[in-house]
């Protein structure tokens, strides 16, 4: 990589074009897109559903937010240009704003069809957010003509921004990115942000940030701003120099730094929960149960390469064999038994759950078995809803009042209070990381990759591959039955329909976001995922988005697979098994410019 | 008489109506190097298939030490001591190249989970020696295939130490044949000449036995105590490479029939 970028900046550039020489077509296409995009987002409703939420009052809402981007960023795309070797590149200048203007406008006018549109039309029976509310946010009550003209103006304004931004030297559009960035996090934060100024009794800083009835005030604005371009400027070159410094002393003694890592992410754990108010410690908690159960699910499908789509299955044994075990009203069996005793029994039964479904389905492979995972884990559900099961499960009425969890007699954790169940849940998250990190080094967790790598070589090097598989199942599946036991425990009582496919969906998009195979990027997908956007069934800090939730993670998915399909912190081998072409080619490279040397002839790449 | 430690009895195998192979019957015994050569399509990496149980015969019988491999999984043929290699290589190229080497010692090693997460003194024991085995078989090769090696991923190597890794991959098993498939395809000339001592030495340090397939002519002579000819499924002629090579129906079968017998 480095390679190709010293020899970018050895390129001598062209002059820039003429601001007509364009390639209309290209223009007109991105254009359209432009028109889709708005209108798309306009009729998902976001525009006037969060209009409400103020991110800087008064001049701008989240609801507009929705829209604006849209021009900027394709204004600003349709101009990027890839430079391979031997390209021309070529100065930019009064070209990119021509053309980020021409895209955004004909984004503007297709926006303002679509005023025009629900002005005359009533299309409100396929499309449900065909109102007038809609029209009156997107022309601001002035009128349809207003509101197009306006549009159009806007849109090609933004798109003008956007073609200017690569005008503009690395440096200022690194600002212009963090300070937007730091605004609107700040702001979508704010319900999170207000409950935890409370613990750390930052009160006085929220004030002044934010105003009262909700969002940032002007001044706040301006003072995170001040405080981005402080970051970037000063702190930025500290950073980067920091991360070099931890990277050589890795090189020295990797033990070291690893267990420096650890230790402050021990503390942080064990202090932070303290400070933090019930808002954020019960996001926490959310976000941990996802996490242990994408733990599981990295070590089927990340380690082991088993696709598994049902694995919610094992959250639900867990969750229904803990309820029967602790609750006083849990109609068939009920021994009552303290939630420590029951986790034994939780784990013995995660065990069966996975040997009886894991035997049947680890013979078949690729997208075989994922359809039959699939196929599995409704059929838990449903046994659980049956009337044949309903004697000891509840079957749509559940399984209610589970007292909270006690460990070993010394302490009860109770559903009530987030901060205690935050521990617990803190405490089995170790134990997975743990149980990861140890398997992933070892005998086991080899024959677990090589299987995913290429199953029939793997059983020809001695590897017996359906005990490695069937092992690789069931221990995901203890972790995803700790995640339904503690699930119920806070809770307080099981349904069935807490155990949907989307929580398997959920998961593994988890882990699929986060890096698949790596415990970090798994973390880091929880976080992302269901801390920000909040879970399948769980209010995340963007509460206003749960209604447009599906819809981002689709998004979300799609962009991760066409431009970092190894998630966000990914994997070395997977990046490397996703990126294995361009990968060779660097080799290829490589070894033709160091032609003379032997080794490299060979196609070898030389050690760094 | 040495100990005959492979035995191939009347082996055939059809796939839908054709004769991959038929009525193959050989032996091979302990300490020698033989060699499976044939033309395109002759059924010699089916045989190797068959031995290392990804294919079912459909009549005849593969004895190993007196006892048959039919019915054996690949991975209880290779736990056996049968080893292989392949002809389109195929390393698991995105583990390091230690690890292709300890991970296919999996059968001679029992450690499980328990042992890994509670990091038993048998388990830290049980990993020092997987490792150092690999190491040792990397060794093999020269300085090729460790140092600041070790740690790569198999996929940046070039592909002569690919095919290099594949057969280390085999002796990490601690097998008693190796079957290896092409072990020079796509070498150079001073590689294949390389390997071909290697083999040689693959028999007389490590004392493994071994069934070579391969199409180049210079290596078969130079190291194979005895060789097979197959041709369209069909055992043409056997015996030592100059007895082989002097044969008609050999020679009818790399070259075709010479002409006036055609016509």
């Amino acid at each position: 990589m480095s390679g190709t970028m010293n020899t970018d900046e050895a390129i001598v550039l062209a002059p820039a074009r003429g601001a007509f020489d364009q390639d209309w077509r290209k223009l007109v296409n991105w254009g359209l897109i432009c028109a889709l995009a708005l209108i798309f987002v306009s009729l998902t409703d976001m525009p006037d559903k969060l209009d409400k939420r103020v991110i800087v009052e008064p001049l701008l809402s989240m609801g507009y937010l929705s829209l604006i981007w849209i021009p900027i960023a394709l204004g600003n795309l349709v101009t990027r240009e890839v430079v391979l070797e031997g390209m021309t590149q070529h100065k930019k200048g009064l070209r990119e704003l021509v053309a980020g203007v021409s895209v955004g406008a004909i984004g503007g006018a297709g926006l303002a069809l679509l005023i025009w549109l629900l002005d005359t039309r009533d299309l409100s029976d396929p499309l449900v957010n065909w109102n007038d509310a809609l029209l009156e946010v997107l022309s601001f009550g002035e009128g349809v003509g207003y509101g197009a003209i306006f549009w159009i103006l806007a849109s090609a304004g933004l798109g003008l921004v956007g073609g200017a931004l690569h005008l503009l030297p690395t440096i200022a559009n690194r600002l212009l990115f963090a300070i937007s960035l730091t605004i609107v996090l700040t702001a979508s934060l704010e319900s999170a942000l207000d409950d935890i100024s409370e613990g750390f009794r930052l009160e006085w800083l929220f004030e002044a940030l934010f105003e009262k009835k909700g969002g940032l005030s002007v001044q706040g604005a301006i003072i995170l701003a001040v405080f981005a371009i402080a970051w970037v400027l000063v702190l930025g070159g500290q950073a980067k120099r920091g991360r070099a410094a931890v990277a050589a002393r890795r090189e020295l003694s990797p033990m070291k730094v690893n267990t420096v890592g650890l230790a402050l992410i021990a503390v942080a754990a064990v202090v932070l929960p303290m400070f933090l108010g019930r808002l954020t410690n019960d996001l926490l908690t959310n976000v941990g149960l996802f996490l242990l159960l994408a733990l599981g699910l990295n070590i089927v499908v990340g380690l082991a390469g088993i696709l598994d789509l049902g694995y919610v299955a094992f959250f639900a044994v867990g969750g229904y064999t803990a309820a029967i075990m602790t609750s006083p009203s849990s109609p068939g069996l009920s021994p009552e038994l303290p939630w420590w005793v029951a986790i034994f029994v939780v784990v013995f039964m995660a065990i069966v759950a996975g040997l009886f479904i894991g035997a049947p389905v680890i013979r078949m492979r690729g997208d075989y078995l994922a359809i039959v995972t699939l196929g599995f884990g409704e059929i838990i559900r449903l046994t659980v809803r049956s009337d044949w099961a309903s004697g000891f499960t509840g079957g749509a009425q559940g399984i209610l009042s589970i007292p909270g969890a006690d460990i070993v007699g010394v302490a009860t954790v109770q559903g009530t209070d987030p901060q205690q169940v935050l521990y617990l849940v803190i405490g089995f998250v170790a134990i997975a990381i743990y149980v990861s990190w140890r398997l992933e080094n070892s005998r086991i967790g080899r024959a677990w990759m090589a299987v995913r790598e290429d199953e029939s070589v793997a059983e020809a090097m001695g590897i017996n591959t359906v005990n490695s598989k069937l092992q690789a199942f069931v221990v995901g599946a203890i972790l995803a039955s700790f995640s339904g036991a503690i699930f119920a425990a806070k809770v307080g009582s099981v349904f069935e329909s807490s155990f949907k496919i989307l929580v398997s969906i959920v998961i593994l998009v988890i882990v699929i976001v986060g890096g698949m195979g790596r415990i970090a990027g798994v973390a880091a997908g929880a976080l992302v995922l269901v801390g920000i956007l909040g879970g399948p069934n769980q209010p995340g800090l963007l509460a206003e988005f749960s209604e447009f939730k599906l819809l981002i993670y689709g998004a979300l998915l799609i962009w991760m697979m066409l431009k970092r399909p190894e998630g966000l912190i990914p994997n070395v081998r997977r990046s490397r098994e996703l990126h294995q072409e361009e990968f060779l080619q660097d080799a290829w490279l490589k070894a033709q410019a160091n032609d003379d040397d032997d080794e490299a002839a060979s196609g070898e790449v030389a050690p760094a | 008489m040495s100990e005959r430690l492979l035995d191939i009895q009347n082996l055939s195998v059809t796939f839908g109506g054709l004769n991959a192979l038929s009525d193959l019957d050989f032996h091979v015994d302990k300490g020698e190097i033989v060699s499976v050569i044939g033309p395109n399509g002759a059924g010699k990496t089916t045989f190797f298939n068959m031995i290392s149980g990804m294919v079912t015969p459909t009549s005849g019988d593969i004895l190993f030490k007196g006892e048959s491999l039919l019915g054996l999984d690949p991975n209880q043929v290779t736990a056996r001591g049968i080893a292989r290699t392949f002809q389109n290589v195929r390393l698991f190229a995105n583990m390091t190249i230690l690890e292709n080497v300890m991970v296919s010692q999996h059968c001679r090693t029992k450690q499980g989970i328990m042992g890994a997460l509670f990091q038993t003194g048998g388990f830290k024991r049980e990993e020092q020696e997987i490792r150092e085995h690999g190491e040792k078989v990397l060794g093999f090769f020269g300085s090729r295939l460790v140092g600041y090696r070790l740690n790569q991923p198999a996929s940046v190597l070039s592909y002569a130490n690919r095919r290099r890794l594949e057969i280390a991959r085999a002796m990490a098993t601690k097998p008693e044949v190796i079957l290896l498939d092409e072990p020079v395809a796509g070498m150079n000339p001073k590689e294949s000449e390389e390997l071909t001592g290697l083999i040689g030495k693959l028999r007389d340090e490590w004392g493994f036995t071994i069934v070579m397939i391969e199409h180049d002519m210079g290596v078969v002579r130079d190291v194979s105590d005895r060789v097979v000819v197959l041709d369209h499924g069909e055992t043409i002629a056997q015996g030592s490479y100059d007895e082989v090579s002097s044969n008609p129906a050999v020679i009818e079968a790399y070259l075709g029939r010479p002409a006036e017998e055609a016509s």
